[in-house]
């Protein structure tokens, strides 16, 4: 194949890949059922990290691949189980103030992506300045091929200290709100416990 | 006696290790291709919560219990900050890998402290990802196949 077939043919894979996001999304909207819900949020992340993959961009799809598909869908179930398995019934009357409001922001956005360079663009903002120093740079000063992972762990190595202390902060959080258990006369019990005493 | 989901037991188990597996290559293979701490992590952690889907979460719990993964999620990031610490007492910056071996002419200094970094962030990861399914799925008691 020459370059521009292969140039057409990502385009073809693109905007399929972004129709079938687009497609998901609304289904979400319009469904009530939670658990096909958190299936389908599941196939849209699978979705983004296969978009993520044709733009190059592999470390984020497999971030989105584990993060988004995988563990947030398992964490979703397991929050399911606490609750109902359908959403409530939503008045579906329509208010003349929402959708100007929403036409306005959308014709905003749409307004805003006008400015933008092309894809690839050599001379955009993001592939020149620092985006081009680090390029440069990393074979030099860091000598590791992967240019993602010595922007993440040594350029920006303070960025990530300061990510994972998010990540554990979540951890806490999560053991402090649902991990400590109930007091009963003066006793720990456990949620297991809890509920059974109250059968 | 008949065994519950014998099928997807049988699968579990043989999954089980080279998803460990391949946690650890994307773990230490950072530098090279695609993937790092955050990655590896999160398939680390998946490989326990799979087992805790099949076999369920008190059994998973004796294989990994929560008192271990909490220490995990500590040393972890201790293991991050601690590395930065380190290269300030080796004389350089906060996390400036290159004091830890200055006199190396291709960076070790900056390899090293790459591996090390990502992995106290592929342990607070993985643990702290057990550590909220555990919380989330210990909640409710076995989960009866009727409430799907």
């Amino acid at each position: 194949m020459t370059g521009a077939e292969i140039a057409d043919l990502n385009l073809l894979i693109d905007l399929a890949l972004l129709t079938m996001l687009v497609l998901v999304a609304y289904v979400m909207t319009k469904s009530r059922h939670l658990f096909a819900i958190v299936m389908l949020s599941g196939i849209y992340s699978l979705l983004s990290a296969a978009f993520f993959v044709s733009l190059d961009a592999v470390d984020v799809a497999f971030t989105e691949a584990a993060v988004g598909a995988g563990v947030s869908t398992v964490l979703m179930l397991g929050a399911m189980l606490l609750t109902v398995r359908r959403e409530k019934p939503v008045r579906t009357g329509r208010s003349p103030l929402a959708i100007l409001v929403v036409t306005l922001v959308g014709s905003a956005l749409i307004y805003a992506t006008l400015d933008m360079p092309p894809y690839g663009d050599p001379n955009s903002p993001a592939n020149s300045y620092i985006g081009e120093a680090y390029v440069e740079r990393t074979a030099k000063e860091i000598a590791v091929p992967n240019i993602v992972t010595a922007v993440l762990a040594s350029y920006r190595g303070f960025d990530t200290l300061g990510e994972t202390m998010v990540i554990f902060t979540a951890g806490l959080g999560v053991i402090l709100l649902l991990g400590a258990g109930s007091a009963r006369g003066g006793k720990l019990v456990s949620d297991v416990e809890e509920k059974e005493s109250e059968r | 006696m008949s065994i519950e989901h014998l099928i997807l037991r049988v699968v579990i188990k043989i999954m089980f290790a080279p998803i460990l597996l391949f946690a650890l290559y994307v773990q230490f293979h950072g530098d090279y291709g695609p993937g790092g701490g955050f990655q590896a992590g999160v398939i680390f952690a998946v490989a326990f919560i799979l087992h805790a889907l099949i076999m369920g979460l008190e059994e998973t719990k004796r294989v990994l219990p929560v008192g271990v993964l909490k220490v995990m999620m500590v040393v972890g990031f201790l293991f991050y900050a601690g590395t930065g610490v380190a290269t300030m007492l080796l004389g350089g910056n906060l996390l400036g890998y290159d004091a830890i071996d200055p006199q190396s002419t291709h960076h070790a200094g900056q390899h090293w402290g790459i591996l090390l970094v990502e992995f106290g962030v592929g342990m607070a990861v993985s643990s702290t990802m057990l550590m909220i399914f555990y919380q989330f799925a210990g909640r409710e008691q076995e989960i009866r196949d009727e409430d799907w």
